[in-house]
């Protein structure tokens, strides 16, 4: 196989989106699986389809059931109920060494025993590929993940880094249809960790394969997956591209497990053209809905922190469907590329709002204690019914 | 960090209860080792004596510089050249080779299952396991050979055992041959090879296993390919507990075995309690250390070797 054969432009990469061409097959489709451990339910009902050349994380706090449906997909377990298929046949009775699907472990799980070379040759010689076929392999592999160096390093002489990189190229080396990756940045420091999603991101491009992987980092999901499954409680709440999960959360759940997120409740007052008006604690506020609402219900407006605007006196009217709302800063966290604000309003709720740090620290119009007026546009907020 | 525990950790200097430390090992060795040692080392170069003790010579300081070289006139390598020209000797020690690289083949077969087996089980069966291993420890080794001497005697249980099966029609003689020999010798060290095997085995993650079935692997080739040759240092440690004492093994052979090739420990036991040849019962041992010798430093080169690559 070429594995160069996948490759796709940046063009191609902006107007991949199989999910919404309705004739299109998956390559994993998971058909209402479910699966308890002793009483407690890991999946609930679940079905999701992953289509060829996706990036595709499930994303989800711990004990949500993300890892379960992935070894489900491995073989290391069997669902109560359901089905599993691969390009359209069922892989339920398919033992784990039959399944062309390979799996890079959280703990790498690689061979103390073998060295780097042994290692990702080790699923070829249980396939019975002849010796030189191996080795023009496990170089290809090696210089994949630039490890020509180390090859003849046992696993405990390397890096965090560098044992990651060779569970990567021995998942890979059996040239996988669909790649399993269990949190496999978890055990990497936040620097190195940063730099390696975009190289995963990369390398999943240039190869053109399906990678399935599971985070509980939502960042990491965000920087890597072409879509991403939000999982909770052995559901999926939400499945769509990063930026629409950001920006156009289901739910109050996805909207604050998936960044940050300021949350205003009210009831819904008015309905135009422009969206909507809720009257909340802090005042009228306007948002845009997708969803349709009707008058007098309790809604919640989502707004991001760094969508917010903070000034020292109240915005002129240039904007009728602006908001602006008046609180006092009560805490300024500094984080170096962006600081925190944390606005009180005189109800003592308190408001996030973010900063770019395009000035010094103390040469910003606005401190501590300082009387602030948060300003932000109505399509910022975004109204959420659940 | 201070200054100066910077500065102590750059050049290790040792305080006085430091060196004292190190020193106790030392000590112990010297005084229950090399002592002894150097004194069978000594007996073993002397002449059978009619005499208190039955040897000669003795190191007489009070003679002072004349003393001291009559008594290294007096030493020789004879005891060694007879034990390497009779042919009694050399049995032995064959002897003991095969019937040490026998049990301990024999151990290991059975050893290594059960250990494997233990490892399958939930945690808390485990210990219950373990425990049960290692029980016949609470009794004294002699006793349960004798134990062993009742079940297999003419009458004992195992034979009216098989009788009552009908699996024979008369009894089958099994204290004084070899059959009686290896159950004890296998019965006595099983501990032995179990239990390193056993701390290799439970130690292997079992996500290694899940890898190898992932890249292609059914159980049993996970098995060979993957939880045998990490399995190997326990092994290792298994196979040179039970072969180095089996080769010097004394109560098994005497009480259950033939007494027509004796194993090296019966011959020198002859040799020391009913010949009274105090020089050749040593030569035999300081033999036996230097036979053993190989497989002891093969095994601390391997333990150095696990220590530095870890499992």
């Amino acid at each position: 196989m070429d594995m160069t054969s996948g490759r796709r432009g940046d063009a191609g990469r902006r107007q991949f989106a199989p999910w919404a061409d309705p004739a299109a097959q998956p390559l994993v489709r998971f058909e209402r699986v479910a699966k308890r451990f002793s009483g407690h339910v890991a999946l609930d009902d679940l079905s999701l389809d992953i289509f060829e050349g996706e990036f595709f994380a499930l994303l989800g706090p711990s004990g949500c059931g993300k890892t379960t449906l992935l070894r489900l997909l491995a073989g290391f377990e069997t669902a109560d109920s359901g089905r599993v298929l691969l390009d359209g046949q069922d892989i339920s009775p398919v033992p784990p060494y039959r399944r062309p699907v390979n799996m890079m472990f959280q703990s790498y799980a690689l061979f103390p025993h073998l060295t780097v070379a042994g290692n990702i040759a080790f699923g070829l010689k249980q396939d019975g590929l002849s010796k030189s076929e191996i080795s023009v392999r496990v170089a290809e592999m090696l210089a994949l993940v630039r490890l020509e160096a180390l090859a003849a390093r046992k696993p405990h002489q390397l890096s965090g880094g560098q044992r990651q990189r060779v569970a990567l190229a021995r998942s890979l080396a059996k040239h996988p249809r669909v790649l399993l990756l269990d949190e496999p940045l978890a055990a990497l420091d936040q620097k190195l960790r940063q730099d390696t999603r975009f190289e995963l991101k990369e390398l999943q491009a240039r190869l053109g394969l399906t990678f399935v992987i599971v985070t509980h980092d939502q960042e990491e999901a965000m920087t890597v997956a072409d879509r991403i499954g939000v999982m909770d409680q052995g559901r999926l709440v939400q499945v769509a591209p990063p930026a629409e999960i950001y920006e156009q959360p289901l739910n109050r759940w996805v909207a604050g497990f998936i960044g940050d997120v300021n949350l205003f409740e009210g009831k819904v007052a008015l309905q135009d053209v422009d969206g909507v008006a809720v009257d909340s604690a802090a005042g009228r506020l306007r948002a845009f809905s997708t969803d349709k609402v009707t008058m007098g219900d309790t809604v919640w407006i989502a707004v991001r922190p760094e969508r917010i605007r903070l000034v020292p006196a109240r915005p002129g009217d240039a904007a009728p469907t602006g908001n602006a709302i008046a609180g006092r800063v009560a805490d300024i966290g500094y984080l170096g590329g962006v600081s925190v604000y944390q606005v009180a309003l005189p109800d003592g709720t308190k408001v996030k709002a973010t900063l770019a740090s395009t000035t010094r620290l103390t040469e910003r119009p606005i401190g501590l204690d300082d009387e602030v007026w948060l300003n932000w546009p109505a399509d910022a907020g975004r109204v959420l019914v659940r | 960090m201070s200054a100066s525990s910077t500065d102590s950790s750059v050049t290790p200097a040792r305080s006085l209860g430091q060196r004292l430390v190190i020193l106790v090992p030392y000590l112990w060795l010297a005084a229950f080792f090399l002592l002894p040692f150097g004194i069978v080392l000594k007996i073993s170069l002397s002449e059978t004596a009619l005499a208190q003790p039955p040897y000669v010579p003795l190191l007489d300081l009070s003679a002072g510089w004349d003393g001291i070289k009559a008594f290294l006139g007096g030493l020789s390598l004879d005891r060694y050249g007879l034990i390497f020209s009779d042919s009694l000797y050399l049995s032995s020690y064959l002897r003991s080779l095969e019937v040490a690289t026998l049990s301990t083949l024999m151990l290991l077969a059975i050893g290594y299952p059960i250990a494997y087996a233990v490892t399958r089980m939930p945690a808390r069966t485990q210990g219950v396991l373990v425990l049960l291993i290692v029980l016949p420890f609470w009794t004294s080794f002699l006793i349960r050979v004798y134990a062993w001497i009742n079940i297999l005697q003419h009458d004992g249980l195992l034979n009216q055992a098989l009788l009552a099966l009908g699996l024979v029609s008369e009894p089958i003689a099994f204290l004084a041959t070899d059959k009686a020999l290896y159950i004890g010798l296998v019965y006595s060290y099983l501990p032995f090879m179990v239990l390193p095997i056993y701390a290799t085995l439970v130690k292997l993650d079992d996500t290694l296993l899940e890898a190898a079935a992932d890249l292609g692997c059914r159980r049993w080739q996970a098995f060979w390919w993957v939880t045998l040759p990490l399995s190997l240092p326990g092994v290792a440690a298994g196979v040179l507990l039970c072969f180095i004492p089996i080769v010097g093994e004394f109560v098994a052979p005497d009480l259950l075995g033939g007494s027509v090739d004796p194993m090296v420990g019966q011959t020198l036991w002859t040799e020391f309690f009913a010949n009274k040849d105090w020089p050749v019962a040593s030569a035999i041992a300081v033999t036996l250390l230097l036979l053993l010798g190989g497989p002891i430093l093969i095994y601390q080169h391997l333990q150095a070797r696990n220590l530095r690559v870890g499992p």
